[in-house]
């Protein structure tokens, strides 16, 4: 099985960080994963975006033009990236930023308030370790165990105290896609 | 083996000092100035010098010191920064010194852009600098393979006492993949040649001029022997899916993996397809490849330039079989569905 996955998102929204740990938590799980930045320019306004790819055999080309599931953190990422997600592929939307509706009818949405569900935690900045959480349980891509220690490897030393929020964000995401 | 997740950048510089590189001197340019920032941070850490020096002139030229006297030693920049190096690694190779050189190239020609590219590659094989002299070029295509070259590339430069060089591209440097080091015992000997001291010896000198141009040629020539060796010894490349391939993408690099993609996408679809990964730029597989010439109807050359290792895939095959080349230039990444569809275009299928 290969999940081709991108983040994309404003710069500031995590994306990058979303890739990296789903990336440690299949490297954890021994399956073979490459996490390749868009940088440069694109990462002011816009959009910044990452691809991961998670895979039982050894990844060949890590860029990817028809990813299996694509997460959408604003708007032109939405406009981005919903053409190219692969037929019966995964669209997560946050819908806290997200205030229209995907055209495609060939792929399975999914919606998620991100940003509400992480400031009622007390924090608007793990809206993505919330969409993080919704998006491993739907498409099992690797286990919440895992996410969970790449989150406590991600966050060892100084900033080990915002491990307990971040797990709960990942629980709650999971949650409100009924986990 | 434990396992790090690292970026391409990273991985050089870590299996750098595992190779027992105890001085780097460079100076930042964007896509590799993580790997200045991991020697920076490093280096102190396992005792050895760090230095951003002022321009790459003066980097390339302190690599030069180091090396003189017997140091493991490196630098990276990208590809503006990399011409700029030139004349200092024409002196290296002539001098006969060992000195590991990464080269993360980006879009160009001139300032170009900071997108991934392999336009390098001329400057890198044939050359780059003035007079006969080679490097010894490495092309990995994923981040341990990037380490593990990188492990190769001093012992490679001490063996032969010349400069090997890394040829990364930004795609490649700024990914992250899992990396596992092998614990290796750093050995080397240099004290046939290093600049120590003359006490208790004769004295030695190390220089990359003869004045006497007989004496000048005597050097060339035994430059030109060890280029030879070089040649006989160390090619490598991977063959994938190869056996009966009719049809074979030539690829190094990031673009190697990219179109190992493609190769798959084609079997698929029932299309003999194989790939052959150059491994060593300079020294060019020519014989292995050209063992294709017959076995195939068609050489696909696939590249992040306009056509470059093409020339050295013609080379190979002398016209024996059917040549075609895709190219992206100045930073575009080609993807694996743009190439394969051009490759079916090719072979008049939809």
């Amino acid at each position: 099985m290969i999940h081709s996955i991108i983040f994309a998102g404003f710069g500031g929204q995590g994306v990058m960080l979303m890739g990296q740990v789903l990336a440690q938590a299949g490297m954890n799980e021994d399956k073979y994963v490459t996490w390749f930045p868009s940088y440069g320019p694109e990462m002011r306004g816009g959009t910044a975006n990452c691809t991961v790819v998670v895979s039982d055999e050894p990844v060949a080309s890590p860029v990817v033009e028809m990813p299996t599931e694509v997460v959408a953190m604003n708007i032109p990422s939405l406009l981005k990236f919903e053409p190219k997600v692969k037929k019966d592929g995964f669209l997560f939307i946050n819908t806290s930023v997200v205030d229209r509706k995907p055209q495609r009818k060939d792929i399975r949405i999914i919606e998620l308030p991100a940003n509400e569900i992480a400031e009622n935690l007390g924090n608007v900045k793990i809206a993505n370790m919330v969409m993080l959480g919704g998006f491993v349980q739907v498409t099992k891509c690797v286990s919440i165990d895992s996410v969970i220690e790449a989150m406590r490897y991600k966050l060892s030393g100084k900033n080990s105290d915002l491990l307990e929020l971040n797990m709960k964000a990942i629980f709650e995401g999971a949650k409100h896609v009924g986990g | 083996m434990k396992k790090l997740m690292m970026k391409g950048v990273e991985a050089i510089g870590e299996g750098a000092i595992r190779a027992g590189c105890r001085n780097y001197f460079g100076y930042p340019i964007t896509p590799q100035s993580e790997l200045t920032e991991y020697m920076a941070r490093r280096l102190p850490e396992v005792g050895g010098s760090f230095l951003q020096a002022e321009s790459e002139i003066a980097a390339v030229n302190m690599i030069y010191g180091a090396s003189s006297v017997g140091k493991r030693v490196m630098t990276s920049t990208s590809s503006p920064g990399f011409s700029l190096m030139q004349e200092g690694i024409s002196y290296i190779a002539c001098a006969q010194l060992p000195a590991v050189f990464v080269n993360v190239v980006r879009g160009g020609p001139g300032l170009g852009d900071i997108q991934p590219s392999q336009g390098d590659y001329f400057q890198a094989t044939k050359g780059g600098g003035h007079g006969d002299y080679r490097l010894i070029v490495l092309s990995p295509s994923t981040v341990q393979e990037a380490t593990d070259l990188t492990m190769l590339a001093f012992d490679m430069a001490d063996r032969y006492r010349n400069p090997v060089l890394i040829f990364a591209d930004g795609l490649l440097g700024q990914m992250m993949e899992p990396v596992s080091f092998e614990e290796k015992e750093v050995t080397y000997d240099n004290s046939a040649w290093a600049l120590t001291g003359a006490k208790g010896r004769s004295p030695r000198q190390v220089t990359s001029f003869n004045i006497d141009p007989y004496g000048l040629e005597k050097m060339n020539m035994e430059l030109q022997k060890k280029y030879r060796q070089i040649e006989a010894n160390e090619i490598r490349y991977e063959e994938y899916r190869t056996e009966d391939a009719d049809v074979l993408i030539v690829a190094h690099g990031t673009v190697g993996r990219i179109a190992k993609s493609v190769v798959k996408m084609a079997r698929e679809e029932g299309i003999k397809a194989g790939l052959f990964r150059p491994i060593t730029l300079y020294p060019f597989a020519y014989e292995a490849l050209s063992n294709y010439g017959e076995k195939t109807k068609l050489v696909l050359t696939v590249e992040m330039s306009s056509g470059q290792m093409l020339e050295d895939v013609k080379l190979s095959l002398c016209n024996k079989t059917r040549i075609e080349f895709y190219g992206r230039m100045a930073g575009v990444v080609p993807t694996p569905e743009e190439v394969f569809a051009y490759l079916k275009s090719l072979i008049g299928r939809q």
